[in-house]
């Protein structure tokens, strides 16, 4: 700071010398009337690295401009704001249009799903699970069937693995275009609303043929999935496949260039990989601080690593990265669609171990032992041993995870999902201080919460 | 693949080894839970911490009882500052006091609220009803 301040103190020096000893710094001044015109301040190597954008300024406002208590204002924001993505309430300490302090207050959605959970049996456990991050519903049913099965120890088809990875991604795109849809609206591109929401329907009809529910799916269960493919599935991913990079194109021909976009999201909520770890930021907030990390790389599950996709990695660590790693990440997603639709095995859709999987209706006729085991298991419920397991995945939020503790019974004794958005919200307060209270709109939009993930 | 690591710790050594291990290079703390073991242990609560190091690509699960008779244990909010919002939910949920915390109130639950829902002699929760003409119990 020292140095700066001197270097800045020559600098004027100079250019008082030059401005007001004017008959000393040379016959051309005194010759033309050139010299009396005051030239633009040039920019001190710092200004330059800023505008080159080698370095970052974090906050807008000096804390040299500071005042008293008494002139700051705290005001509610939410939890009925449209642009707080559900029931957040954020706590503003406003001096100005400056926000100095926030503090995140939740609590508004929780309905006790893991109090519930410890009452429902593993084969019920999905249908709650599914309910807590409702943007990505089969992820939530991933993680906690991937536990049970981890602490059942069983192994699922390659079939069931191929749909669980093909339904997951296509889950991801869905999500990443409510993300994209809620955040242009948060900013003002009313047309990205619903150009998102438009595309998001395409896919949801795939999973209405597949899952009979456009949301809250209870499709992906522990032992395999609930049913299989519908007829001519192919067409209709094939539809996708082709429908939605062309709409891409027209995202990143509306906004990839415009000055407005640019001018609200460049800059704006910085987070860099230093806060990411200390705050335990996962997903594509982390990687847009330019950490590559992807648990679908690194830890890859349900035989994931056999296709070829690539992580997009972005340094800017801002809103605008934020957002521009998520229509990557799409493309990406849609790579692994079209290669898991290519190269899908055939197969059983579920395991064929009668512990876990009911009989088909028609055995329920012909065998007294199936009958048992239908019964045993809906009433009761298949018994898992001992033990406790924590499985994560990459969901379109960061980091989800399940953790399940079992005593030997059908329920689990307890039952703890890791939630991304969760952990997430912490970053609000460091990214919305010391910025414009209009940048605080795209801070929040760019973090993309979802509240029935951070209250569970 | 990410190895992974289940360690126990005792509770009045927490402190100090979380932060040794966040020198050993474990960046990021990912969760923080409590499991109640209510009439299965002598010391119910037994603390459940996640650390995950990117740079190794290493997860460690330290399990620890909490000893302490008031529930006490130390924050680790100054070595993650990430910890923050799990401690907040252990308290509201679980009754665990994380001493040097910044901010021990309620997170999911209202202010007033009395009890701690996730604890295992905490009761589901109904609401008696009475239908007409129906015998009285």
């Amino acid at each position: 700071m020292d140095d700066k301040e001197k270097k800045q103190k020559e600098y004027v020096k100079d250019s008082e010398y030059w401005a007001t000893n004017a008959e000393q710094g040379g016959w051309s001044l005194t010759s033309t009337d050139e010299g009396n015109q005051k030239m633009e301040k040039e920019e001190t190597p710092e200004e330059l690295e800023i505008q080159m954008g080698k370095e970052i300024i974090d906050d807008y406002i000096d804390s040299e401009t500071l005042s008293s208590e008494d002139e700051r204002m705290i005001i509610n924001m939410g939890p009925q704001h449209p642009s707080t993505h559900g029931v957040l309430r954020l706590q503003v300490e406003l001096e100005g249009e400056i926000v100095r302090r926030v503090k995140p207050v939740i609590g508004y959605l929780h309905t006790g799903m893991e109090k519930t959970g410890e009452s429902l049996t593993y084969s019920q456990g999905c249908t709650n699970t599914t309910r807590m991050d409702y943007l990505a519903p089969l992820f939530n049913e991933l993680v906690f069937s991937l536990t049970t099965e981890k602490l059942l120890n069983i192994e699922v088809p390659d079939r069931a693995k191929q749909i669980r990875i093909l339904m997951t991604e296509l889950n991801r795109v869905t999500s990443h275009l409510v993300a994209l849809a809620t955040g242009g609206m948060d900013i003002g591109a009313i047309s990205m609303m619903i150009f998102g929401f438009r595309e998001r329907e395409l896919i949801l009809n795939f999973f209405e043929k597949t899952t009979g529910l456009r949301m809250n799916h209870n499709y992906i269960r522990p032992g395999g999935v609930a049913a299989d493919l519908p007829d001519g599935w192919e067409g209709d991913i094939q539809e996708i496949l082709e429908e939605i990079p062309n709409k891409l194109k027209d995202y990143d021909q509306m906004l990839l260039d415009n000055p407005i976009w640019n001018g609200r999201l460049r800059n704006v909520g910085i987070l860099t990989t230093q806060e990411c770890f200390d705050l335990g930021i996962t997903g594509p907030s982390l990687r847009a601080s330019g950490f590559d990390w992807d648990l679908r790389k690194v830890q890859p599950y349900s035989g994931i690593e056999k296709f070829e996709f690539d992580i997009p990695v972005l340094n800017d660590s801002d809103a605008f990265s934020r957002w521009r790693i998520k229509v990557l990440e799409i493309q990406e997603s849609l790579k692994i669609v079209q290669q898991a639709m290519e190269t899908m095995p055939k197969g059983d859709y579920r395991i064929d171990d009668k512990k876990v999987t009911p009989p088909p209706r028609k055995r329920l006729d012909e065998s007294m032992e199936a009958l048992i085991h239908h019964f045993k298991l809906f009433t009761e419920g298949f018994k898992v041993q001992e033990g406790e397991a924590y499985v994560s995945v990459e969901s379109p939020r960061g980091e989800l995870g399940c953790y399940i503790v079992s005593d030997g019974s059908s329920k689990p004794y307890k039952m703890h999902i890791r939630g991304p958005s969760f952990c997430n919200l912490q970053a609000l307060p460091i990214i919305m201080s010391d910025s414009p209270i209009a940048d605080a709109v795209a801070s929040i939009a760019s973090l993309d919460p979802v509240m029935g993930d951070v209250d569970r | 693949m990410i190895e992974e690591e289940v360690v126990n710790i005792l509770s009045k050594d927490l402190h100090t080894k979380v932060s040794e291990l966040k020198i050993e290079g474990y960046e990021m703390l990912v969760d923080l839970t409590v499991v109640d073991w209510y009439r299965k242990r002598d010391d119910r609560f037994e603390l459940v911490i996640n650390l995950l190091s990117l740079s190794k690509k290493k997860r460690i699960r330290i399990l620890s009882t909490i000893l302490n008779e008031n529930l006490e244990c130390e924050s680790l909010t100054d070595i993650y500052s990430g910890s923050n919002f799990y401690e907040r939910e252990a308290f509201d949920m679980y009754g665990i006091i994380f001493l040097g915390h910044p901010d021990l109130t309620r997170i999911l639950m209202p202010d007033d609220w009395i009890g701690h829902p996730l604890r295992k002699d905490f009761g589901l929760g109904n609401i008696p009803v009475q239908f007409k003409n129906a015998p009285k119990v």
